[in-house]
Formats: structure tokens, C-alpha cells, sequence
């Protein structure tokens, strides 16, 4: 599992946490983020499609991808780990990927209280300003709960 | 379980994540996802994204099946979903099954919940609105 220091480097904890299980899978790679936001890449495969003659992915993928890049950005902001757990995940799709695009998934944790952290972001496949989805997660603290990775 | 509806086919997505149908209950499937490393998030628990494309195949699966009497099927276009994660889903199978809460003309509004051992502790509930229209638009 991460290691306990307390500082949060989002590069290399997203190398660590990407590198298997659901994330792994998926092939999620981390392409940089800022002071309260990251943003992660989901390469377009043959095996997640949404439709078997359609070329597009589906849009399961698309959740995992913003429900990862959201855990990642409240980390970011606070600049450390802390076991969190995601509370509601809300997706608005505006339109289909295109035709074997990859998604970009840009997450941003834009408020910090006591209890809860609140995240928003985008899913687009190319073009931040068209983008495909829209996502709003609000997140909770584990308190004693010394797990690293949201669910 | 009662089997009085056709088999249904699910995403190349879906199969490939592992998801399959377990039954049907009322003509409803009932869908199930074993637990394995491609749907593992922090260690021995369920990725709230495996959940979830559990959640929303599930519904799918549900207006499928419930448009399956229609002459032309419409293409089934996603507006939203929102998932609430209720607690962890262990190293077990999970099993969803959704419940069309309003079919109308050109949209379904589903609502679906997702359960390991015990049906009355849900891991995982979702709502979800699909847009359903012809295959020209």
C-alpha cells in the first residue's frame, strides 16, 4: 500500500495507485495536475466499448476514470493522504466520446470543510471546451480508517 | 429465480469488466460481478467504478428487457447517473438489479441498487435518466 508520509505527490502516488487493480485495468495513466486538480487519461481500447459496432467507449469507464482522478484531487489539495471514501458520484454525459478517443478526465476539489471534500470536473476527448461528460463527487473522511485508496 | 425473459447481451464493456446475468426476477435481470483484481480499488474492497458500471449495466439490461416487445428498439443514449456509495463492497460477488421508475416516450428514469450477501444492506444505489431515440439522431 502508499506509503504513510505525509506528504502527497500526485505524479508518483498516481504511478503507484494506477499501476494495478481496477485503475490498472483500465490503463489509466496520470498527465499532470496543479494545486487542487489532476488530470488522468483512459487510452481507448477495443474491449471497452459500449456498443459492439460502434468504436466509442463505453461510459462505465468514464465513471471509474472520474471517480479516480476525483479521490486523486482531494489529495492534491490537501497535500497529503488521508483515507477518504467516495459518498455520491453524480455523471452528466453530453455526448458520446468520439470514435476511438481516448478520454481525459479533469478532476478539481474546489471546497475542503471539516467533513467533506467536494470535487468537480470534466470527461472531453480532445477538446476541454467540448467536453463529454460532467461530473460533482463529494467525498468523506475514514476517520481511524489508516486504508489509502478510495473505494 | 424465475427465467421468463429472453437472454439479454451486454457491452463488449461489460463482459470484458466480468459482468453477467444471474437471472431474472419478474422478467427483470439480475446482474452479477465477481470479485477479481480488475474490479479491485483499495485492497480486497470493490473500485467505486466497477460499482458503478455495474449500477449502470444493470439498467440497461432493465429497460432492454422491458423494450424488448417493441417493434424497432431506440437507441439508448445516457443523460446521467448518480451513485451513492453505501459501504464497502468486499472481496464477494455483487449483484445489481434496477427498477424502472418511469418508462415514458423518449426517456426512462431507473433507479438501481447493488447487493452482496445480505439484499437489505445495499453497497451501492444509482439513479439514472436514459434518453432513448431513433437510430437517426
Amino acid at each position: 500500500m502508499a506509503q504513510t508520509e505525509a506528504k502527497f505527490e500526485p505524479a508518483k502516488a498516481a504511478q503507484f495507485l494506477l499501476g494495478h487493480g481496477h485503475a490498472g485495468w483500465l490503463g489509466l495513466k496520470f498527465r499532470g495536475s496543479g494545486d487542487n486538480w489532476i488530470e488522468l487519461e483512459l487510452p481507448w481500447r477495443k474491449d471497452l466499448l459500449g456498443e459492439p459496432d460502434r468504436h466509442v467507449l463505453a461510459s462505465g469507464p468514464i465513471i471509474s476514470l472520474m471517480d479516480m482522478a476525483s479521490g486523486l484531487c482531494v489529495w492534491t489539495k490537501m497535500k497529503k493522504f488521508e483515507a477518504i471514501a467516495t459518498l455520491d458520484l453524480r455523471v452528466d454525459y453530453q455526448r458520446p466520446a468520439r470514435e476511438r478517443a481516448a478520454v481525459i478526465g479533469r478532476a478539481e476539489c474546489y471546497k475542503i470543510t471539516k467533513s467533506a471534500a467536494f470535487v468537480r470536473g470534466i470527461a472531453h476527448d480532445g477538446d476541454p471546451d467540448d467536453p463529454v461528460a460532467n461530473i460533482a463527487g463529494i467525498f468523506m473522511w475514514i476517520m481511524g480508517d489508516t486504508r489509502r485508496v478510495p473505494q | 429465480m424465475s427465467r421468463n425473459k429472453p437472454a439479454i447481451s451486454l457491452t463488449p464493456y461489460a463482459q470484458s469488466l466480468g459482468i453477467t446475468v444471474d437471472g431474472y426476477e419478474d422478467g427483470v435481470p439480475v446482474l452479477t460481478l465477481p470479485f477479481a483484481s480488475n474490479v479491485e480499488g483499495r485492497p480486497g474492497v470493490f473500485h467505486g467504478g466497477a460499482t458503478s458500471g455495474l449500477l449502470e449495466t444493470a439498467g440497461y439490461s432493465a429497460l432492454r428487457c422491458a423494450l424488448a416487445g417493441r417493434e424497432t428498439q431506440p437507441q439508448l443514449k445516457p443523460v446521467n447517473i448518480t451513485v451513492q456509495f453505501l459501504s464497502a463492497a468486499k472481496s464477494q460477488p455483487t449483484f445489481a438489479k434496477a427498477r424502472i421508475t418511469k418508462l415514458g416516450r423518449r426517456n426512462a428514469n431507473l433507479s438501481v441498487e447493488a447487493w452482496q450477501s445480505d439484499r437489505d444492506r445495499p453497497v451501492a444505489s444509482a439513479v439514472m435518466n436514459i434518453l432513448m431515440s431513433g437510430s437517426e439522431d
